[in-house]
């Protein structure tokens, strides 16, 4: 075997020069088949172009979460005037009980010819519909979509999507979760369905909930910043931030994020990605309480973190990660 | 599990002469594990070190060396290997300069205190993602920023950029690349940081 020294590093800050214009080439100038290939042909030639070019990389690609930011601050003050009046509103009526009538609502509907997509625990798929309206399915996620003549239908089985919907007048766009409706009126919507508790977070236009079989005895109009969550046949609304929002759909990039969550909650989180899974061994360990951000893989990250950062001790039992005092 | 760049692919497939593990595998695991690192080693090496100047090398070099040895097989425990490495290469460069700097021999001692802990600094730090990128874009100098949120946050193009501030192209070239330098360094060394709340 070849002994391989590494006595004559090149110079780090010229390596790390080349590497960062190369990035910037990539993403700010014209770039074809070419450019690629010549970059290819720089990143083969050491590990330490390659170890310059993905350590630059991995922050970089970071930075587009930016874009996603700028353009909820610029909506949310254009829609805050909105927020503002439909807060006091939805003050009023916050909590709307639901006569319990426990009818599916499959049975209500005469459901359109549909194709079914779904994703792996830990996969991330994006649909595009032939109306130009696109729906990302995040982790664990099975959805059906059809359409009829004068409807729209997507039917959340289980998981949860991020709807970007083209609002089409005389075909409506409505997603089913168990017995509930959403109903697009132009919308930027989210819909997650997990054991039991189904949530709906708007972002743009308008959308109105209900419930087929009538449960629901007025339809709710949902305004931007508005979060719906029905669990126990119990119906809450409460207007959330855009930060918060943006943060739900942190999984959009990857990206777990957490604002004063209690471990129990991180560790379900990183369950729905992940199939070696994360136990929180005990109560007093459960509820301590972090803010932090991960990737949906980054279990590793987590541990280092419970190691390091929050003194606990992490084992592995039968490839699961436990976590204790 | 971790997104490579597309850009990678190529080179991704080469097996460097006498490794076992390909370049593409070497440096996911080299962003998943070994970059979150990236604080507590440049914080090590920085103490260690008399001469700050150099800590930049050093940390190239570290990588150099663990992904090295990655190619023949990517180490089960990351963080031991990473810092075993760093200290044998601190103990290289003090036999090479020939003058062994007493500081540094004591500290190489408390190795186990500095491998296992993060400066009180870091742990203050209270972050949630998008606040921390919003600190690193204001952190840079005001020329760059400029360029950089256009870029970045904006959606132009370099053309664009050069013409919307009436300068060069090399110029605009220039400020993007120094972003890009400036914001992995101030990301990667916060990766890890967080509030505790109990």
């Amino acid at each position: 075997m070849s002994a391989h020294t590494i006595d004559t590093a090149p110079n780090a800050a010229y390596v790390n020069d080349q590497a960062a214009h190369w990035i910037q080439r990539r993403d700010f100038w014209s770039w074809g088949e070419a450019e690629q290939a010549s970059l290819d042909a720089w990143l083969a030639e050491s590990l330490a172009n390659r170890i310059a070019f993905f350590r630059l990389d991995a922050a970089w690609s970071r930075t587009e979460r930016l874009a996603a930011l700028r353009s909820g601050l610029r909506r949310a003050a254009i829609a805050q005037d909105g927020i503002a009046k439909a807060t006091i509103v939805k003050t009023a009526a916050a909590i709307v009980v639901v006569g319990a009538m426990m009818l599916s609502g499959f049975a209500y509907f005469s459901r359109p010819l549909a194709t079914i997509y779904t994703t792996a625990i830990g996969e991330h798929k994006t649909i595009a519909l032939s109306d130009g309206s696109r729906i990302e399915l995040n982790t664990n996620t099975e959805l059906s979509v059809g359409a009829d003549s004068n409807r729209r239908v997507a039917t959340l089985i289980r998981g949860e999507a991020y709807f970007q919907i083209r609002h089409d007048a005389r075909h409506t766009f409505e997603v089913i979760a168990g017995d509930h409706r959403v109903t697009d009126i132009g919308t930027k919507f989210l819909v997650r369905s997990d054991r039991g508790t189904l949530e709906v977070a708007l972002f743009e236009g308008r959308a109105q909930f209900d419930a087929p079989d009538g449960r629901v005895q007025s339809p709710i109009l949902l305004m931007p910043g508005d979060r719906l969550v029905v669990a126990d046949n119990l119906i809450r609304t409460t207007a959330a931030t855009p930060e918060i929002l943006a943060n739900e759909l942190g999984w959009r990039r990857g990206m777990l994020i957490f604002e004063n969550a209690p471990l129990s909650a991180v560790a379900e989180e990183f369950n729905r990605y992940n199939r070696h899974k994360v136990v929180v061994a005990d109560d007093d360990v459960a509820n301590v309480r972090i803010t932090a951000s991960f990737r949906t893989s980054g279990t590793e990250d987590f541990k280092q973190l419970a190691q390091a950062m929050l003194g606990l001790r992490v084992s592995q039992v039968n490839g699961d990660m436990v976590i204790s005092r | 599990m971790i997104e490579t760049p597309d850009t990678g692919r190529e080179g991704a497939e080469l097996h460097p002469p006498g490794a076992s593990v390909s370049a593409a595998e070497v440096m996911a695991w080299f962003v998943r594990e070994v970059l979150p690192l990236e604080v507590i080693l440049t914080h090590f090496l920085r103490q260690n070190r008399k001469n700050k100047s150099d800590v930049e090398d050093l940390r190239q070099e570290v990588y150099l060396r663990v992904c090295e040895a990655a190619n023949k097989g990517i180490p089960e425990n990351t963080k031991p290997f990473v810092f075993t490495t760093a200290r044998n290469l601190l103990i290289d460069r003090v036999r090479k300069e020939q003058i062994v700097p007493i500081e540094v021999v004591s500290d190489l001692d408390e190795m186990k205190i500095t491998n296992d802990t993060i400066g009180p600094e870091r742990t203050a730090i209270a972050r949630d993602e998008l606040r921390r990128l919003q600190a690193a874009i204001d952190s840079l100098p005001p020329r760059c920023r400029e360029v950089v949120i256009l870029g970045r946050v904006e959606g132009l193009t370099g053309q664009e950029i050069a013409a919307r501030l009436g300068v060069t192209h090399q110029t605009v070239s220039e400020h993007l690349a120094n972003g890009i330098k400036a914001l992995a360094e101030t990301l990667h060394g916060e990766q890890l940081t967080l509030r505790r709340k109990m």
